[in-house]
């Protein structure tokens, strides 16, 4: 079995609400329920390309989704994608553990170092709904069935119309929605708007909705997160897989920060769930922290090599259907993917011929209404500092005290090791020292004795 | 103005400045994940020094602190980012070599940490600036209007921040209108955009620095509000990040154009000779 801890909790028992960047109207009274979005965008220069995933659980043909697009797409600008990109680049980028067993004290020379990494990989999926005729000053600039979805790009004139027609059309749609519908048309920018075609769908065999991809050209480097708000209960999360040609990429309006990683944790965190939850723990700690304005790194790298390895680097052909578009057409690329493997250093790039870099920069983000009243802008910044999201778990050997003479000081150090260890996590994810400390089977922290206590004695 | 008293006040407004970045960087630094290592700041305001002194010496100039470059180094921390170590001192001291070196009437042309910051993100690899940051916290923007008014009043060129934050965030508020978005959302994002960090520094130690506005007060309002008009331009129409960075950089040539046409009288602001008079009365500077 893999070593790969699924990371699906993350996404699924977090959040609440709306798609990330448009909303999703039901046409039922469904309970509409969108938790963590993913979205992997490719820039270079003002070409660009947006692939969503949204984790709809409704029924299908419920559901709709609503994207502001800067221009009216062609047919061949769209694309139904392969959820399995978004699991790839999830189980490459997710934060990982890292195991380390310490060498026997008695034993010195032979300093053998395991280590074994386990991600954490995620899993949500995508969208759609329906619209009818026309009016109020809304154009149906184009309509494609492509795949399982039924696609019309719309142009509006005024709000009012826009959200008329769509409710005629039989859309549930937000009440607010005209108010913030309203400054995308005024920015002239177009309205994408997908539902499931259930006779398509039925044809794919998939039971779940495929991401849509679209590529296009604009000035603007953005992710229209607000329109996901309208009806906002609570905080969003948003994954976001920012694939670029030189290097990190992050928010020029708000603060993007790095998950705190790298250190030493109790090694129960390799146990069932523990992991995962604490994640989950800390990130809605960090999250809170920052007062939910903040946009959180959670891996960059350049997609050629990886050190370690969560899971492999996707290969040219995956790249390509993530729409990476500069990276060499696979069928000219003779390079097989490289075999499945855990825990391994993956070689510097082998992309041969010139071939452009790909940069991953993973960010993560729980927002809400008030604290992100902008759209997200990003801007890809010169970094190529690789960063990730790893934590250490240390193994302590096993060995008796009096086996030889400096069993004993290992075993002490050990012991205060852990105790560090328990309150690191304690104070990452705002958690209970003494049931860390529990789970550790650490002695209970000695009573604290006052100060004076024996003083006259 | 009497000399004596207000050459003290002026020291003291520049060693108020000096002081106030520093406690904002550590501040930073400490609480805000600035991605700065000590060791970048530290070489980038060694260098700016080293090149101060470097400079003073090639020109034999006298009677010239200490306290522009170690402003420049502190704002050439504050603002740029980058993946090594010998970016910082590099970039400060080609910095402080374009004050000497780059001047048009003895007056040096670009602010010294704005010419640095838009030359490594042009042409050095590894070089960033991250406008957001700062993050827009009350308390921090606060701090920054606070006590950077507080230096800008003291210089008495405090007219050079606050018009450009008027001019740019009056147009913001145009923008925020005409994009019919609803008061409240507007309300959100004008905030959200008038208490970021990045701006409000630009605002009140850079475009502020009376060295590298024009002499003339009419002319000088005029240029900051042009300087405005093209960071919102550059910002809310082309959609680019760092728009009155590039704003300033890019509009400095216009500075002894106005100078020129209008000229007016030249800010003294070291507190002692200004460095331009040295320059003028001992004729050893290019330019």
């Amino acid at each position: 079995m893999k070593k790969i801890l699924a990371f699906s909790a993350l996404t699924v028992t977090i959040g609440t609400a709306q798609a990330f960047c448009g909303f999703y109207v039901g046409k039922a009274d469904a309970n509409l329920f969108n938790e963590a979005s993913q979205v992997i965008v490719v820039r270079d220069g003002d070409k660009t390309v947006v692939s969503m995933l949204n984790d709809y659980k409704g029924e299908l043909k419920e559901f709709a989704v609503v994207v502001p697009v800067p221009s009216v797409l062609q047919k061949g600008q769209i694309n139904v994608g392969d959820k399995k990109i978004f699991d790839r680049l999830d189980a490459y980028s997710a934060p990982r553990l890292a195991e380390y067993y310490d060498p026997n004290p008695c034993n010195q020379p032979k300093m053998e170092m395991m280590r074994k990494d386990m991600a954490m990989s995620a899993a949500p999926l995508p969208a759609s709904a329906a619209p009818s005729a026309k009016a109020l000053g809304v154009t149906i600039e184009a309509s494609y069935t492509i795949g399982e979805y039924d696609i019309v790009i719309l142009s509006a004139t005024q709000s009012d119309g826009l959200e008329t027609w769509l409710k005629q059309s039989g859309y549930r749609i937000p009440a607010n929605s005209a108010k913030a519908l309203t400054p995308y048309i005024r920015q002239n920018m177009k309205f994408f708007v997908a539902k499931v075609n259930l006779a398509e769908q039925a044809k794919t065999g998939f039971t779940m909705l495929r991401p849509l991809q679209f590529a296009y050209e604009s000035e603007k480097f953005m992710l229209p997160i607000r329109l996901g708000m309208v009806n906002a209960n609570g905080p969003q999360d948003l994954i976001a897989y920012m694939l670029s040609k030189n290097g990190r990429v992050e928010t020029s309006n708000y603060r993007t920060v790095k998950m705190p990683a790298n250190m030493d944790l109790p090694v129960f965190l390799k146990q069932g769930d523990e992991f995962r939850n604490f994640y989950k723990g800390m990130f809605g700690e960090q999250a809170k922290k920052e007062g939910f304005r903040a946009v959180f790194t959670e891996y960059f790298w350049d997609m050629g090599w990886c050190d370690p390895c969560a899971a492999d680097p996707l290969s040219s052909d995956e790249l390509r259907k993530a729409g990476v578009f500069w990276v060499n057409n696979p069928n000219a690329d003779a390079a097989a993917p490289p075999p499945p493997g855990q825990g391994r250093i993956m070689p510097r790039p082998p992309m041969g011929g010139g071939a452009q870099p790909v940069m991953l920069t993973r960010l993560h983000v729980r927002y809400t209404p008030e604290t992100f009243p902008e759209d997200l802008m990003f801007q890809e910044t010169k970094d190529r500092q690789n960063y990730q999201t790893r934590y250490v778990l240390r193994h302590p050997a096993k060995v008796e005290p009096n086996a030889c003479p400096e069993a004993k000081p290992y075993l002490e150090g050990v012991v205060k090791r852990q105790e560090q260890e328990a309150q690191q996590l304690a104070t990452l994810t705002g958690g209970d020292i003494n049931a860390i400390r529990g789970k550790l089977k650490l002695p209970p922290a000695p009573p604290s004795k006052p100060w004076w206590d024996g003083m006259w004695k | 103005m009497g000399c004596g008293s207000s050459d003290l006040k002026l020291q003291d407004a520049r060693l108020f400045q000096v002081g106030f970045q520093a406690i904002l960087l550590t501040i930073g630094v400490l609480l805000r994940d600035f991605s700065l290592l000590p060791a970048q700041m530290a070489l980038a305001i060694a260098s700016a020094i080293a090149t101060q002194a470097f400079w003073l010496k090639v020109f034999k100039l006298k009677n010239v602190g200490y306290l522009s470059p170690l402003i420049t180094g502190f704002g050439l921390s504050l603002l740029l980012r980058a993946d090594s170590l010998w970016l910082h001192p590099l970039v400060a001291c080609l910095a402080i070599s374009g004050k000497f070196l780059i001047r048009i009437r003895g007056k040096h042309l670009f602010n010294p940490a704005n010419f640095g910051v838009g030359l490594a993100l042009l042409t050095l690899p590894g070089a960033w600036v991250s406008p957001g940051q700062w993050g827009n916290d009350l308390g921090i923007a606060v701090w920054l209007i606070a006590l950077g008014a507080l230096v800008a009043q003291k210089t008495q060129r405090d007219d050079a921040a606050w018009l450009f934050l008027g001019t740019f965030l009056g147009l913001t508020v145009a923008r925020l209108f005409l994009l019919g978005y609803t008061f409240e959302r507007g309300w959100e994002i004008l905030i959200h955009q008038a208490l970021n960090g990045a701006l409000l520094l630009f605002a009140f130690f850079m475009i502020s620095d009376p060295m590298t506005l024009p002499d003339r007060p009419a002319a000088r309002r005029l240029h900051v509000i042009l300087v405005a008009v093209f960071a919102f331009c550059w910002q809310f129409l082309l959609y680019r990040p760092n728009g009155a960075l590039w704003a300033l950089l890019c509009l400095a040539p216009l500075v002894p154009l106005w100078d020129f046409l209008v000229p007016g009288k030249r800010h003294n602001w070291h507190g002692n000779k200004p460095l331009q008079t040295i320059v003028a009365t001992q004729g050893k500077m290019p330019g």
